[in-house]
């Protein structure tokens, strides 16, 4: 039974509110107005007054205008045919291609038992060395990507797509700009890979709730493929955006706001989200990446800082770079001792070394003289710069460690490098010992 | 009692407010019920005829006019033997069970026993027949594992009792009736080998709450020598994210001397608890030889489930703590992370409508984070023996700034702070406790005079550094920077401890003493050092002299000739002939 009501009473931002009775907490309905249809979603409930998020905004909607309840929380279509399509943060197709309604699943689903998630023991190669050496890229791993404004995080997560080894790429895009929904379209198609993506694209002219769905349309859709085996790549951008919607909504809703506007809750939010990624025991996984840009380059906003708490390391892009300091991929010990021998002792000591010239190359600016070891120690941070750093650098991994133990005897004796000892005799390049 | 009934006039998020016709209590327990499902809530706030309640599932699908159902029972545990081993979530439904009927996802509205009923326990009595008992008096006890699990008389029996009868030592399961009682008014109880206990009220059936004195050795080096943690103590560990908190407590969790630890994962990455979840039954326990698993429970209630439940798992926790140290034994408790508790009780209050106090949390926080570390203690029991409840939680304060009101909240109710610093765990020097900042009211097994002169390199090299930094090397005195690379040194062979290796990641109080004992006349050593560069050199090769060593088992012959290797390369620098 559907039930059809035509008296909206109040309309505060994008929030309308109706009397309206046996409706359901988070049950969708149907606002038409006289600019077409949009969806809603039941938000609070106290008595007989219901509130609704309008998904397509509130603006020119009337007071008699008709507001039908689905008897359904928000859903998405499921199956091989979405492949290679494009949807909206609605759901709906923006591409030219046919609606999906078949199969129809519940989005949001409750949280995985932590009793059947696994141990995460594989690596997903980049080839970026950054990542594959310094902070390995786990399956199952979530992983934002800090950044400010500007910086080529979207150029970053296309990369990884086209690049990382696996199975299906789902990207979301939320208050993506128009010409970085191309970029990512052009690039993905152009390498092949748009067959096996979905994309769930919000671009910066839609409605600001319908960014909201965003992500939990892409990993309901992940955690569905996921169970039959497929390992998923999600990759969102920009979650700065999903939070700031958020923000929007709390605020309208005249809820008390915890630290610069953001509601208490946002934690637990960006929890329920970011938690989806997992290892099935015996099926596949869910990765995701997700581009979180800090407003003024603080990491101590809101959002970066909430995200940090939740997320399994991060990466910091700064200056076309992904910093090794701050950067830090929770899961790497997992899978970095499976590598190679060398691996480790190659990751921690090029680190600390490369503090120690942070160090000196701020001495130097000031204008001391440069010890011996100081200057070893710029000639160090030069090269790891530029053959290591660079963004585009493409090379294995185990091509990376070479690299790592050639810049280390061009710079260094091998006591300098504190590396243990057993290590020097088997990878200490011959030529230079 | 007569089960009083509600039903729903308001949902906003995983808060309803029901109306009820009847008596309800605080923190009374209730269910909502939506089609099959039976949603288990807890009333918070009472408003004439309206009971505001945090539902412990995901709200999506209820209705306003659904049913509630009141219990007339308080929101508690279940306390009785096979709790050792299990993994909870904050109400302690055991999750493997939950995963072996439901698969893969966390079924909305099922609630399990916490304790296998069907298992039967050799119960041997020790109360007899015509003894009298109190609320917390032992009648007999169970081997849960390698611990004499006590049976308990219920810890909210008030007054005596007279035992009527008590069973046969034999195997019974843990609902069977064990012994009845008989108060002075002559009504008679049945007594089982589990009760239920509300997990906001603290047990407190003992004779007296002591001074914490003893270490618990952590075999962390920086913690236990520098900023020790003591038997029924409390402690913190701030820290801004990234820093180690969760590595550090994981090390803890394995290598701390406790009889039993307990972790709750409050609102943390499901992640980190899949590590010790399946980690922990593979590593056997050094000191007993089984598997650690079986001295652990864990409670897990991870940042994607519902947040209510996140706020009581905390005391979930504390009260599975509190029980096991009513049979004298040692526990610790690890929460991680104190902060994610704090924030459910902020949004609780947010959805509540309550006037918010600094950065919106609550004005009571500081009272509920104070009595929470108030639950920690050494306590001298009915029977004599001693028992000891440890608390160690972390603080994720927003933006790393220690200044906000959880960290400083907690910091005033807690007997060590073990702080992390950015800066280290920047340079890769873990754990990333910052030896200048943090600080313990506890003593450590170590000499507090060798302590003392260790700190004092640390201070002077950390000033020398500073200086270093505004006048460059060729500014510093040779004696100077003599100091700053002891202090370096003392930093990377001592405070710093690589736990993933299976040698260097625990080091025991008789190797902490001998070493320390080492590191100290290295720092105490006038070298012959003329110049810098010389200086340097040398540090440089007695670090890496040293790390190695660190890595060698003690017992391993090895260990001595790297001491002697050491020990030479000192003599030959130092100033003083004899060497050290």
């Amino acid at each position: 039974m559907q039930k059809v009501y035509n008296k909206i009473l109040s309309v505060t931002g994008n929030v309308i509110t109706v009397r309206a009775s046996d409706v359901a907490y988070e049950e969708l309905a149907e606002v038409t107005t006289q600019r077409g249809k949009s969806l809603a979603q039941v938000i609070k409930l106290e008595n007989d007054i219901v509130s609704l998020q309008v998904f397509a905004g509130s603006q020119g909607i009337a007071t008699n205008d008709e507001i039908r309840f689905l008897g359904n929380p928000m859903r998405v279509t499921f199956s091989d045919n979405m492949l290679g399509r494009i949807f909206n943060g609605s759901g709906v197709p923006r591409d030219r291609g046919p609606a999906l309604t078949e199969n129809m699943i519940e989005i949001a689903g409750p949280s995985v038992n932590p009793a059947k998630r696994i141990i995460p023991r594989n690596m997903i190669r980049t080839n970026i060395p950054m990542i594959d050496l310094f902070n390995s890229l786990v399956v199952s791993q979530k992983l934002p990507i800090f950044s400010v404004s500007g910086e080529p995080y979207n150029e970053l997560l296309a990369r990884i797509a086209l690049q990382a080894e696996v199975d299906m790429i789902v990207l979301g895009g939320i208050g993506l700009k128009y010409d970085q929904y191309m970029y990512f379209k052009n690039t993905l198609e152009e390498g092949g890979a748009l067959s096996r993506s979905i994309f769930f694209v919000h671009t910066a002219s839609d409605p600001i709730v319908e960014g909201l769905m965003v992500p939990d349309l892409c990993l309901a859709v992940a955690e569905r493929f996921a169970l039959k085996g497929k390992n998923i790549l999600v990759l969102l951008t920009d979650m700065t955006n999903f939070a700031d919607a958020l923000k929007e909504i709390a605020i309208t809703m005249e809820q008390v706001p915890s630290n610069r506007g953001y509601p208490g809750d946002l934690y637990s939010q960006l929890a329920a989200r970011y938690e989806k990624a997992v290892d099935f025991d015996t099926a596949g996984s869910v990765t995701i990446l997700a581009a979180t840009t800090m407003p003024g380059d603080d990491v101590t906003h809101p959002v970066p800082d909430n995200t940090g708490y939740i997320t399994e390391g991060q990466f910091y892009l700064r200056n076309g770079r992904i910093e090794p300091f701050g950067s830090l991929s929770r899961l790497k010990q997992q899978v970095n001792d499976k590598t190679r021998d060398d691996h480790r002792a190659i990751m921690d000591g090029m680190i600390q070394l490369y503090a120690q010239y942070n160090e000196t190359e701020e001495k130097r600016a000031m204008g001391f003289r440069m010890s011996e070891w100081d200057k070893k120690l710029l000639k160090y941070g030069k090269l790891f710069e530029s053959n290591m750093m660079d963004l585009s650098v493409n090379i294995a991994l185990e091509d990376a460690l070479d690299l790592g133990w050639k810049i280390l005897a061009e710079c260094f004796t091998p006591e300098e490098t504190r590396m243990k000892t057993d290590l020097v005799k088997k990878f200490w390049p011959k030529e230079a010992a | 009692m007569n089960k009083t009934k509600g039903s729903i006039v308001g949902i906003n998020g995983n808060m309803i407010s029901v109306a009820f016709d009847g008596n309800i209590i605080q923190n009374e327990v209730g269910y909502a019920i939506t089609g099959e499902d039976r949603l288990k809530s807890e009333v918070i706030k009472i408003q004439g005829n309206i009971a505001f309640m945090q539902v412990f599932e995901i709200t999506k699908g209820l209705k306003i006019g659904d049913k509630v159902e009141f219990t007339g029972e308080m929101l508690s545990v279940q306390l009785g033997p096979g709790i050792l081993g299990m993994v909870y979530d904050g109400l302690q439904n055991p999750l493997n069970e939950l995963a072996e009927l439901h698969g893969f996802f966390l079924k909305r509205g099922v609630i399990l026993d916490a304790l296998d009923f069907n298992k039967k326990w050799e119960f041997t009595p020790t109360a007899k027949k015509g003894d009298i008992v109190t609320g917390g008096s032992i009648l007999g006890h169970v081997s849960e594992g390698i611990f004499e699990h006590k049976i308990f008389v219920p810890f909210d029996y008030q007054g005596n009792f007279t035992v009527k009868s008590i069973v046969e030592k034999d195997s019974y399961k843990v609902d069977h009736v064990i012994a009845t009682i008989e108060n002075d008014k002559g009504d008679q109880l049945e007594l089982m080998m589990y009760f239920d206990w509300p997990v906001k009220i603290p047990i407190t059936n003992y004779r007296e709450k002591m001074v914490p004195k003893e270490p618990l050795v952590t075999q962390t080096r920086i913690i236990d020598t520098f900023f020790p943690v003591a038997r029924g103590g409390t402690y913190c560990i701030p820290g801004p994210f990234g820093a180690g908190k969760t590595v550090l407590q994981q090390v803890t969790s394995r290598f701390a001397e406790a009889d039993i630890v307990i972790i709750a994962a409050c609102g943390e990455r499901a992640g980190e608890v899949v590590e010790t979840l399946r980690e922990f039954p593979e590593i056997t326990d050094p000191r007993t030889g089984k598997s650690l698993m079986e001295r652990t429970i864990i409670i897990c209630n991870t940042s994607s489930m519902p947040v209510a439940a996140r706020e009581a798992s905390v005391y979930t926790a504390a009260t599975l703590g509190e029980y096991y140290r009513q049979m004298g034994l040692n526990v610790l408790l690890l929460a991680d992370s104190t902060s994610r508790w704090a924030q459910a009780m902020r949004e609780l209050s947010g959805r509540l409508e309550e006037i918010p106090g600094e950065e919106a949390f609550p004005a009571y926080l500081e009272s509920r984070i104070a009595q929470f570390y108030e639950r920690a203690g050494l306590v001298e029991l009915n029977d004599g023996n001693m028992g000891s409840l440890t608390i160690g939680g972390t603080v994720s304060p927003a933006g790393g700034n220690f200044e906000e009101p959880v960290t400083q909240s907690t910091l005033k109710v807690v007997g060590a702070f073990h702080g992390l610093s950015r800066d280290r765990s920047n340079a890769r020097r873990y754990p990333a406790i910052h030896p200048l900042e943090s600080w313990s009211k506890y003593k450590s097994f170590n000499q507090p005079k060798l302590i003392d002169d260790a700190r004092k390199i640390l201070f002077k090299g950390n000033e020398v550094h500073q200086m270093m930094l505004v006048v460059g090397e060729e500014g510093t005195s040779i004696e100077d920077y003599i100091i700053y690379l002891k202090s370096e040194f003392l930093d990377s062979v001592y405070l710093q401890q690589n736990s993933f290796d299976s040698v260097d990641g625990a080091t025991s109080p008789e190797r902490q003493k001998y070493a320390f004992k080492y590191v100290h006349d290295v720092l105490m050593t006038e070298f012959s050092l003329k110049e810098k560069n010389e200086a340097r050199n040398f540090f440089n090769k007695m670090r890496q002299l040293f790390i190695d060593w660190n890595y060698i088992d003690m017992k391993d012959e090895e260990f001595n000739k790297q001491e002697a290797i050491i020990t030479k390369l000192i003599e030959e620098n130092s100033s003083d002939a004899e060497g050290i």
